[in-house]
């Protein structure tokens, strides 16, 4: 189109296709840099004036380079020089049109993709998290538990429904105990009915072949501990004691208060031929350590040893008050 | 009379069993074994045709007790989570339990037995073949017969494993122990962290290893903690320099 402007003003075809050739090449380019600009800068909020005073050199600019080099560059006819400088306007505004509209373009455009990365981010943000309370709530729930003692609890209907029954409450106590979302710090004594209620379910489950002894020197029944901190390391006494040894199997709590620690001991015997309590402490010891050094900011408060045939899991609970 | 086994760890879940079991008047209960060890004399001594398996029990589980057998009865599986499902199926079990399970669901399974039983009379049946990747606590251990005795050997006490015809030899400090089993199988299921194949017949614990000799022109010789000299192959070579990162 310029081209054929220009032959209409009298302009050799060699000089107006130079000319056309050369202007759009510079306007291609610009419109390239500021594309480009807006991929790594965009204005925020109302500070799109900054976009208009931008276009605004730029347009001022290639206005300039035509003013000024195109005698030079492409002909020093007069008709040409005079065409060049009665058209800067129109060139003027030409290019502050084409590179407007093109920042505004490639900044609705950056900015879409932005949103859809941010959205993507988010989306993937949220699923990890929610894989992270589907495992927690698996790991509270412990299926492994819960279906076995369903089975037990079915198995008594017939023969004795009213253990049954009483299987099923002490099921439910416990369940609501484990979903309780509860950060407050609670007393030994409501921390050891809970568990009992795990090892009486347990003891239904495995018969004679569990056996638990709790002893406490009384004053040690009122300090404070994080509540469900003690669940995962019976549950590993357990483990140890119950599925990787053949006999009746003991497990012994044992509480006292060591001013200024509550001072507990979990123990359980193991058969040191197969199992390797050093080589994985397992989960249950594992979370117990994190969770006290984020509690107490120690790590020297939960603390394992092995005598002979037994495993023993100390843990000491700062009393502040 | 068909002869049936018990085998689980939690009384009440065997009680179930008989239970619904008095609706079959020609299965008999031979016995009811709290373990693996149990279950295996048992099934050595009664020859079931029928067994019912709990998986997750003390010292060995049910596949690893299977494992050790050389007849193999039907088994019908009963376990509380459903990891293993898969497995069990591969282990070509007649069915697969999930307790807790109704008298329907547990009729079913028996009814499948006895259909079974009828096309098939006391056909030998293929051994159970267990890829143990779902299960952490069998990569952890092996276990072995050794004459009458059973051996839960854990991986960390293995120095190598040599192959021996169709077995694998597992040498451990207390000496070595035969498996019918072939060395892929370990390949593939022991730790590569801490095992390495050097050698077609021969797998090295890592942490085993003291020395790495020339031999031959272009050969190695491993010489381990024990004295043992393991030969190295020319496709173990790369791999033994990776994990050890030489």
């Amino acid at each position: 189109m310029q081209y054929y402007t220009l032959l209409s003003l009298g302009i050799s075809e060699n000089v107006a296709l130079k000319d056309s050739v050369v202007s759009n090449a510079i306007l291609g380019l610009v419109c390239w840099i500021i594309s480009n600009v807006f991929y790594y800068y965009r204005p925020k909020g109302t500070k799109y004036i900054y976009v208009i005073v931008l276009c605004l050199i730029l347009s001022a600019k290639y206005a300039a380079i035509i003013r000024y080099s195109f005698f030079k560059l492409i002909s020093n006819d007069l008709i040409y020089q005079n065409i060049i400088i009665t058209s800067l306007p129109i060139r003027f505004a030409f290019c502050f049109l084409l590179i407007g509209c093109m920042s505004a373009i490639s900044i609705l455009y950056y900015n879409q993709q932005d949103h859809q990365e941010l959205i993507e981010r988010k989306n993937e943000a949220e699923k990890l998290t929610r894989d992270a309370e589907l495992s927690s709530l698996r790991e509270k729930l412990q299926p492994h538990f819960l279906f076995n003692s369903l089975n037990s609890i079915s198995a008594l209907t017939l023969s004795k429904p009213q253990e049954a029954r009483k299987m099923v409450q002490q099921l439910s106590d416990f369940l609501r105990g484990t979903i309780k979302k509860n950060d407050d710090l609670t007393n030994l004594q409501s921390e050891l009915e809970h568990l009992d209620l795990y090892l009486e379910i347990e003891k239904v489950r495995f018969g004679n072949r569990l056996n638990t002894q709790i002893l406490n020197d009384g004053e040690s029944l009122l300090k404070l501990i994080p509540p469900m901190l003690l669940q995962p390391i019976v549950e590993n006494a357990i483990k140890f004691g119950l599925y990787d040894t053949l006999d009746n199997v003991t497990i012994q709590i044992v509480t006292s208060f060591e001013n200024p620690y509550l001072k507990i001991n979990i123990s359980n015997p193991f058969d040191p031929e197969t199992a390797h309590p050093n080589k994985g402490t397992g989960f249950g010891l594992n979370s117990t350590q994190r969770r006290l050094a984020l509690l107490y900011s120690r790590t020297d408060l939960l603390k394992t040893s092995i005598t002979k045939n037994t495993f023993t899991t100390t843990i000491l609970i700062p009393q502040t008050t | 009379m068909i002869k049936a086994l018990i085998i689980d760890d939690e009384p009440l879940a065997r009680s179930i069993i008989v239970q619904y079991l008095l609706a079959y008047a020609d299965i008999e209960i031979v016995a009811e074994c709290g373990n693996g060890f149990e279950g295996l004399k048992a099934i050595n001594e009664h020859q079931p045709q029928l067994v019912f398996l709990d998986i997750q029990m003390p010292k060995i589980t049910g596949f690893e007790m299977l494992e050790l057998l050389d007849e193999m009865p039907s088994i019908i599986f009963t376990t509380a989570y459903d990891e293993f499902a898969l497995k069990a199926f591969e282990a070509n079990a007649i069915d697969y339990l999930l307790k807790p399970f109704d008298q329907e669901r547990f009729n079913k399974a028996v009814d499948k037995f006895l259909a079974n039983s009828q096309t098939q009379n006391h056909q030998q049946k293929e051994k159970i073949e267990i890829t143990a990747q779902q299960n952490n606590t069998q990569n952890e251990r092996i276990v072995v017969k050794t004459g009458n005795k059973i051996k839960v050997i854990s991986v960390y006490d293995i120095t190598h494993l040599a192959a021996d015809d169709d077995y694998v030899n597992i040498h451990t400090a207390e000496g070595a122990f035969l498996k019918n089993q072939t060395l892929a199988f370990f390949e593939k299921n022991l730790n590569p962290k801490l095992f390495v194949r050097v050698h077609r017949s021969y797998i090295v614990k890592i942490d085993q290893i003291t020395k790495l000799e020339p031999y031959d022109k272009d050969g190695y010789l491993i010489i381990l903690k024990t004295g043992e000299k393991i030969p190295v192959s020319k496709t173990g070579y790369p791999k033994l320099k990776a994990v050890l990162g030489i």
